[in-house]
C-alpha cells in the first residue's frame, strides 16, 4: 500500500478570499471534496476523512462508534488543544454516552417548545428595542453591531441569568473560544477569564437566599444544592450555553439579511405573510449552514461510511453544508426556495448533540426577520457594503458588519 | 400502525412536536418524548413518519400492525 504525502492531500476548511458569503463552497471546491468521502489534511497537519453526502452525514452523527471528545488522541482538530490544565469540565458537547446525556439532561426541559413559546414575548420585546436602537444608529447603520449581535445576546443573557451589561466582556471571548486563528495560549487565558466570571456568578447564585428564576439558579437550586451536579459543571455548561446561544444565531440573523436584501420579494412577503416564516427559517438555515467547518468526530472501531472504511482511532468530519445542499434529498439544491420541504437540514447537526436550543435558534430568527421586514420595509445595503468582511476563521461562519440603510 | 417512542434514546430536540405535534408532547419534567397516541389517526401517519426520519437520536419507531387472528 502506498500513503500520499500529506501535502498532497487538499486542505480543509479550504483558504477562499474571494468566497461570496452566502456560498458555503465554490463549484471547484465541491469537485475537489465532494468524495462523497475524502481524505484531507488539516491546519494541524492532521489528516481526516470529509463526510459530504445527507445520508452518510446523518449515519455518522448518529452512529455509537464516533466519539466527539476532542481530548481523544487523533481527534481531528483545526486548531492545536492549548496546553496546561484541562478547564472544559462541563462542555458536554464534547462528551460521549452517559456521560454526556447526564448533563444535556439536565437542561431538555428548559429548551423545550412549550418553554421557548413562553418567552416568545420577551424576544418580541428584545427585538423591538434593538430595532429602536438600530433606527436611532442610522442610516447607515451596521445591522450586525446593533441588531444581529444584540438581539441574541440579550435573549440568552436573560433566560441564563448573566447580566447583559458584561456583554463586551463575554462577547469578546466567545470570540476567541470558536476562532481558529486565535494563539492557544490566548484561547485558554479567555477560556479561564469566561470561566472565573461565571464561576463567581454561579457561586453567587448557590449562595443567594432569594432566588431570581433563570436558568443558571434553578439548576444552582434543583441540582448543585442536591449534590447531583458540581458548581465547576455549572460554569462549563453556562459557558457553552453562553456561547451557543449568542454566536449561531447572531451570525444567521447577519447572514439571512443578506440572503433576503439579494430576494426582496421575499423580504417582502416576510412583513405581509408572516405565517409562513418558519418555513423560510428553516430554508435559510439549510442554504447558510452556519457551521462551515463541519462537525468533527473521531471513529472508536472500524466502521463503513459511505463506502468508504474508517479505521478506529481516525477522525471524520461531518460536511454540514454539503449535506444540506445535497441533490439527492434536496431538488435545486443551490437555489433558495422558502416554499421547499427543508427541514432534514442539518444545519443544527444531527444525532445526540444536535442543537438543544434549536426551538430558542428557530423563535428568535423568526421574529428578528418578521420584525427587521415589517419595520424596515425598504432596507438595504449601502454603497460602501462592496466587499463584506466575513469571520472565515471561526467555527460559526458570519459577517463582521453588514452596512445598511433604509 | 403503532409509534413506540424510547425515552432513554431521547435527546429532547424537539423535531418530533414540531412535526406532528397532535401525537407528541415533551415532559415537563424533563423535556423528554411523550407520547399522546400510539396509534395515529391515518391523516397524521405521514406526518409521524417525517417525525421518524428527523429524530436525531433514532428514538421513535413505526410498527406495521400486527397480523389479525383469524
Amino acid at each position: 500500500m502506498t500513503v500520499a504525502p500529506l501535502t498532497d492531500l487538499p486542505l480543509w476548511p479550504p483558504i477562499n478570499l474571494d468566497r461570496d458569503p452566502l456560498v458555503p463552497l465554490d463549484a471547484a471546491e465541491r469537485h475537489r471534496f465532494s468524495g462523497p468521502v475524502t481524505r484531507v489534511r488539516l491546519p494541524t497537519d492532521a489528516t481526516a476523512w470529509l463526510v459530504t453526502r445527507h445520508a452518510d452525514v446523518r449515519r455518522l452523527l448518529r452512529h455509537p462508534d464516533f466519539s466527539a471528545d476532542l481530548s481523544r488522541p487523533g481527534f481531528p482538530l483545526l486548531r492545536q488543544l492549548a496546553p496546561g490544565p484541562d478547564n472544559r469540565r462541563g462542555g458536554f458537547i464534547r462528551m460521549d454516552g452517559a456521560e454526556h446525556s447526564r448533563l444535556r439532561r439536565m437542561l431538555t426541559a428548559e429548551f423545550m417548545i412549550k418553554n421557548v413559546r413562553r418567552i416568545e414575548p420577551l424576544i418580541r420585546q428584545t427585538v423591538d428595542r434593538a430595532l429602536d436602537e438600530l433606527r436611532d444608529a442610522g442610516p447607515p447603520a451596521d445591522l450586525v453591531a446593533h441588531f444581529a449581535l444584540p438581539v441574541p445576546s440579550m435573549v440568552i443573557c436573560h433566560l441564563l441569568g448573566v447580566p447583559y451589561a458584561d456583554h463586551d466582556f463575554f462577547q469578546e471571548r466567545s470570540r476567541t473560544l470558536i476562532d481558529r486563528d486565535t494563539p492557544p495560549e490566548r484561547v485558554q487565558r479567555h477560556v479561564r477569564e469566561l470561566r472565573d466570571y461565571l464561576h463567581r456568578l454561579v457561586e453567587a447564585k448557590v449562595a443567594a437566599g432569594d432566588r431570581t428564576d433563570d436558568l443558571l439558579s434553578r439548576l444552582a437550586r434543583d441540582r448543585v444544592d442536591t449534590g447531583e451536579l458540581a458548581v465547576d459543571e455549572l460554569v462549563g455548561m453556562a459557558v457553552l450555553l453562553l456561547i451557543a446561544g449568542h454566536e449561531t444565531t447572531a451570525n444567521m440573523i447577519g447572514l439571512s439579511t443578506l440572503l433576503l436584501l439579494r430576494h426582496p420579494a421575499r423580504y417582502a412577503a416576510l412583513r405581509d405573510d408572516p405565517g409562513h416564516a418558519d418555513g423560510l427559517v428553516d430554508e435559510l438555515l439549510r442554504c447558510l449552514s452556519i457551521v462551515r467547518s463541519g462537525l468533527g468526530r473521531l471513529a472508536t472501531a472500524d466502521v463503513e461510511i459511505g463506502g468508504q472504511r474508517i479505521r478506529a482511532g481516525e477522525g471524520v468530519i461531518a460536511v454540514i453544508s454539503l449535506a444540506n445542499r445535497d441533490p439527492g434529498v434536496f431538488d435545486g439544491a443551490d437555489e433558495f426556495d422558502p416554499y421547499r420541504q427543508a427541514q432534514q437540514h442539518v444545519a443544527f447537526g444531527f444525532g445526540v448533540h444536535q442543537c438543544i436550543g434549536q426551538p430558542l435558534a428557530r423563535a428568535e430568527l423568526r421574529i428578528a426577520l418578521v420584525e427587521l421586514a415589517r419595520r424596515f420595509p425598504r432596507l438595504r445595503l449601502t454603497d460602501e457594503a462592496g466587499r463584506l468582511s466575513t469571520r472565515d476563521a471561526s467555527v460559526v461562519y458570519g459577517l463582521d458588519a453588514l452596512p445598511v440603510a433604509w | 400502525m403503532r409509534i413506540r417512542v424510547d425515552r432513554d434514546r431521547c435527546c429532547g430536540s424537539g423535531n418530533c412536536v414540531v412535526t406532528a405535534p397532535e401525537v407528541f408532547d415533551q415532559d415537563d419534567e424533563d423535556g423528554l418524548v411523550l407520547l399522546r397516541f400510539a396509534e395515529p389517526a391515518p391523516d397524521v401517519v405521514d406526518r409521524v413518519r417525517r417525525a421518524v426520519d428527523l429524530c436525531p437520536a433514532g428514538a421513535i419507531r413505526l410498527d406495521a400492525p400486527p397480523p389479525r387472528a383469524g
